[in-house]
C-alpha cells in the first residue's frame, strides 16, 4: 500500500506543542469532538463511504502533486478521521501532528470534493473535525496560532490595537484629498447605508487598498462609515484554527458594530474567509441561518455600482483578462457571475477559465494555509501547480482575485513559476478604469490613479 | 458436511424460516438506521433548518441520470459500469421469473417477469461490474491507498448470490441443490447485510444528497454536480 510521503517542516506550532500532549488527553479530545459535538452528518459520512477514490479529481494537491494518491480527498479523511475513530481516539502525539498536517496543510475545505462525491458526503467539514481536535489540543501552524492569539486579545488578526486603527484612517484620508477632491472617510457614522469592514491587513501595512476602496466609495458617493471601535475588522482566522468560541465572539463583535452604528448593510474587504466567517461558520456558530444584517461581499457591492451606473468605466482595460473563483465567495456563495460581469464591464478581453465558477480551483491557500508563513510557502506554491497552470492556459496578462489569499498566493506563485501576468483585485481595476466625476478632481491627481 | 449443506432439511429451512428472518433483519435494521440517522441530525443544528426539496430534487436528478454530473463525464468507465451495476443489482432479483414463481407459491402475488435472456444478461453484467470494481480497487493506486479488507468483502457479499444463481439456473455444478441452497444463502446474508454495513448507502444515498443539495442550492447558490 502507497505510504504518505512528505518532507519534513519545522513548525513551533507542532513540533514544541506535541510535547505537552499525554495520550488521555489526546482521547478524551478527540472523543469529545467526535461523540458530543459531532452528530448525524459525521456518522452519515463515515458509515456510507464506500471508498470509490472519485473525489480525488477534484483535489486541487491531488491534480498538483501529479496524482499522489495520499492527497486524494478520501485518503485524508483516511489517515484522520478513520483512524480516530478505528483507534478510538488512543493514538501517540507523533499521530496528532500528521492529523494536524493533514487537517491545516493539505487541505483548504475548499469544499470542491462535496461537488465530486457521488453521495455529496461533505469531506471539508470532517476536515474542519480534524482541525478542530487538533486546535483544541494546540497542535497547529504557530503563525496561525499567533493570529488566533491576536483576535482574542485586539480583535483584529493582525495585533492592530484600535488607536493604530483610527490614526490609519485619518492618514489615508489625507492622502486620499490628494486624488480626490474633499475625500472623506466617515468613521462612527450613526445611519450610514454602508458600513464597510476592512481586512486588517489594509489597516496595517497594504493601506492603498482601503485608499482603494475609499476612493470608489466616494466616487460612487455612498452613504457610508466604519467603525472606530472595535469589531472594525472583517477577518476571522479563529475559525480556520477550529476555535469556534473566539470565532463567534468576534462574529458577535462585528455584527454588533453594525447595529450600534445602525447601518443597513455591512460590507467586508475584499476577502474570501471573512465573508464566509461572517455568513456561514459565524452566523451558524451563533444560531443565525443567515446573518443577522445584509452582509455583502465588494464583488457584490461593485456589481451594484457598476450596474446602476453609479461607477462609469471611462477606460476599459485592453491586455486579456481572466478571473479567480475565490471558493469561499463563489462555492461559498455563487458570486462568480457578478464577478464576471463587473469584470467584462471594465475590461475589454474577458478569456474564461476552464474549469470555471463553481468547479474553479482552489488557489491552494485557503482556510488560512496563506498565512503560515515561511516553512509552509513551498506547500502553497507546489500545490498550486493545477491553479497557475490553468491560469497560464487562458494566455490573460491580468488575473482579478477578489480574495486576499487568492491574490497573494498566485502573485508569489506567477513569480516561483515565471508566470507573465500580474493579479489585482476588483477594487484595483474600478480605480484603474472608473470616471473620477468632474468635480471631485484634484489638480494633482487629475482623476488618474495614484 | 457437504451433506449437510445439500441436504433437503437446509434446503427447507433457508427457503422457509430463514427468508422470514432475513427480510425482517433487513426491513427492520433499515428502518432503524434510517430514522436514528434523522433524529441525531436534529442534533446537528445545520441540517433541517435548510432542507429543501427543489434543491434536493435537482440534486438527485443529477446525480441519478447517467452523465449528469461533472465528475460522472470525467470518469467515464465508471459511470457506465456504476450504472449498469445498481441497475442489475436491485431490478434483476425483483424480475426474475424463479423468484416471482416462489413469491405465488407462498402468497399468491406475481408481477411481470423479464424475459430468460435479459436476465441472464443482466447477471452477468452485475458479475462484470463486481470484477471490474474488484480490478480498480487492485490496480488503482487512489483506489487501493482507502481500500480495506471489508471492502473485498462487501463486493464478494453482492457478487455470491448473483454468481450462485446464475449457476443454478444453468445447472452447471453437478449438484443442484447445493447451488440453489448456496444461493438462498449468499442471498440471505446479503439482505441482512444491508443495513448494517456500507451498503447501507442504498439508503443513507438518498438523504445526504438531499442536505447537500439543499445545502448548495439554498445557501450557497452554486450546483453540487
Amino acid at each position: 500500500m502507497a505510504r504518505m510521503q512528505r518532507r519534513t517542516v519545522a513548525d513551533l506550532g507542532f513540533d514544541e506543542t506535541i510535547k505537552n500532549l499525554s495520550p488521555d488527553k489526546i482521547a478524551r479530545t478527540i472523543r469529545y469532538v467526535l461523540e458530543k459535538e459531532a452528530a448525524a452528518r459525521l456518522k452519515a459520512y463515515v458509515d456510507t463511504c464506500i471508498h470509490c477514490g472519485l473525489c480525488n479529481e477534484a483535489c486541487h494537491f491531488y491534480v498538483s502533486y501529479d496524482r499522489d494518491p495520499s492527497y486524494a480527498p478520501v485518503a485524508k479523511v483516511r489517515q484522520t478521521i478513520w483512524d480516530m475513530i478505528e483507534k478510538k481516539g488512543k493514538v501517540d502525539p507523533e499521530t496528532v501532528k500528521t492529523y494536524a498536517r493533514i487537517g491545516f496543510t493539505e487541505c483548504n475545505i475548499c469544499r470542491r470534493c462535496s461537488m465530486y462525491c457521488p453521495f455529496g458526503i461533505d469531506i471539508g467539514y470532517m476536515m474542519i473535525l480534524v482541525r478542530r481536535i487538533c486546535g483544541l489540543l494546540k497542535v497547529a501552524p504557530s503563525y496561525l496560532q499567533d493570529q488566533g492569539y491576536s483576535h482574542m486579545y485586539t480583535y483584529s488578526q493582525s495585533w492592530v490595537a484600535q488607536d493604530d486603527w483610527v490614526d490609519t484612517v485619518q492618514f489615508v484620508e489625507e492622502e486620499l484629498r490628494m486624488n480626490i477632491k474633499n475625500a472623506r472617510i466617515p468613521l462612527d457614522k450613526e445611519g450610514a447605508e454602508i458600513m464597510y469592514s476592512p481586512h486588517s491587513l489594509e489597516a496595517k501595512f497594504k493601506t492603498n487598498l482601503l485608499a482603494n476602496i475609499a476612493k470608489i466609495m466616494n466616487v460612487a458617493r455612498v452613504d457610508w462609515t466604519m467603525p472606530s471601535f472595535d469589531g472594525w475588522d472583517s477577518t476571522n482566522q479563529s475559525m480556520h484554527l477550529g476555535d469556534h468560541e473566539t470565532m463567534g465572539m468576534v462574529e458577535r463583535m462585528h455584527f454588533s458594530a453594525g447595529f450600534r452604528l445602525k447601518v443597513k448593510k455591512i460590507v467586508t474587504s475584499e476577502c474570501g474567509h471573512s465573508f464566509r466567517a461572517a455568513v456561514y461558520d459565524g452566523s451558524r456558530s451563533l444560531g443565525w441561518k443567515e446573518p443577522p444584517i445584509t452582509y455583502l461581499q465588494p464583488t457584490q457591492l461593485f456589481f451594484e455600482f457598476v450596474r446602476d451606473g453609479r461607477i462609469r468605466i471611462a477606460r476599459k482595460i485592453e491586455e486579456p483578462v481572466t478571473v479567480q473563483d475565490p471558493c469561499s465567495i463563489v462555492r461559498n456563495r455563487g458570486l462568480g457571475g457578478m464577478l464576471r460581469s463587473v469584470v467584462k464591464a471594465a475590461c475589454e478581453d474577458f478569456r474564461e477559465v476552464d474549469p470555471c465558477l463553481e468547479h474553479n480551483y482552489c488557489c491552494a491557500a485557503g482556510s488560512g494555509v496563506i498565512n503560515y508563513g515561511p516553512p509552509w510557502k513551498f506547500l502553497r506554491m507546489e500545490g498550486g501547480r493545477a491553479k497557475i497552470r490553468q491560469l497560464q492556459a487562458t494566455g490573460a496578462k491580468i488575473v482579478i482575485a477578489p480574495c486576499h489569499s487568492c491574490h497573494k498566493t498566485i502573485e508569489e506563485m506567477i513569480d516561483y513559476y515565471k508566470a507573465d501576468m500580474h493579479v489585482m483585485f476588483i477594487s484595483e481595476l474600478l480605480v484603474k478604469t472608473m470616471e473620477i466625476p468632474e468635480d471631485m478632481r484634484t489638480p494633482e491627481g487629475k482623476g488618474s490613479d495614484q | 458436511m457437504y451433506e449437510f449443506l445439500t441436504s433437503m432439511e437446509l434446503y427447507t429451512f433457508l427457503k422457509g424460516p430463514m427468508v422470514w428472518v432475513a427480510f425482517s433483519v433487513f426491513l427492520s435494521g433499515s428502518v432503524y438506521r434510517v430514522i436514528s440517522l434523522l433524529k441525531l441530525a436534529r442534533k446537528d443544528r445545520v441540517v433541517y433548518p435548510y432542507l429543501n426539496v427543489k434543491y434536493s430534487l435537482r440534486s438527485l436528478v443529477h446525480w441519478l441520470v447517467p452523465f449528469g454530473s461533472r465528475n460522472m463525464r470525467l470518469h467515464p468507465w465508471v459511470t457506465v459500469f456504476a450504472f449498469a451495476f445498481h441497475l442489475g443489482v436491485i431490478v434483476t432479483p425483483i424480475l426474475l421469473y424463479p423468484h416471482i414463481a416462489l413469491w405465488h407459491d407462498a402468497w399468491g402475488i406475481r408481477w411481470w417477469s423479464l424475459p430468460e435472456k435479459i436476465a441472464d444478461f443482466m447477471t452477468i453484467v452485475v458479475l462484470v461490474c463486481c470484477a471490474f470494481f474488484l480490478l480498480r480497487r487492485v490496480f488503482a493506486s487512489e483506489v487501493r491507498f482507502v481500500t480495506f479488507p471489508s471492502d473485498y468483502a462487501i463486493i464478494a457479499i453482492v457478487a455470491a448470490p448473483f454468481l450462485t444463481g446464475f449457476l443454478a439456473f444453468h445447472q452447471v455444478v453437478d449438484h443442484y441443490r447445493l447451488m440453489v441452497i448456496l444461493h438462498m444463502a449468499f442471498g440471505e446474508v446479503m439482505l441482512m447485510a444491508i443495513p448494517f454495513t456500507r451498503l447501507h448507502h442504498m439508503f443513507s444515498f438518498w438523504l445526504i444528497r438531499a442536505h447537500t443539495g439543499s445545502e448548495f442550492g439554498v445557501f450557497r447558490h452554486s450546483r453540487d454536480y
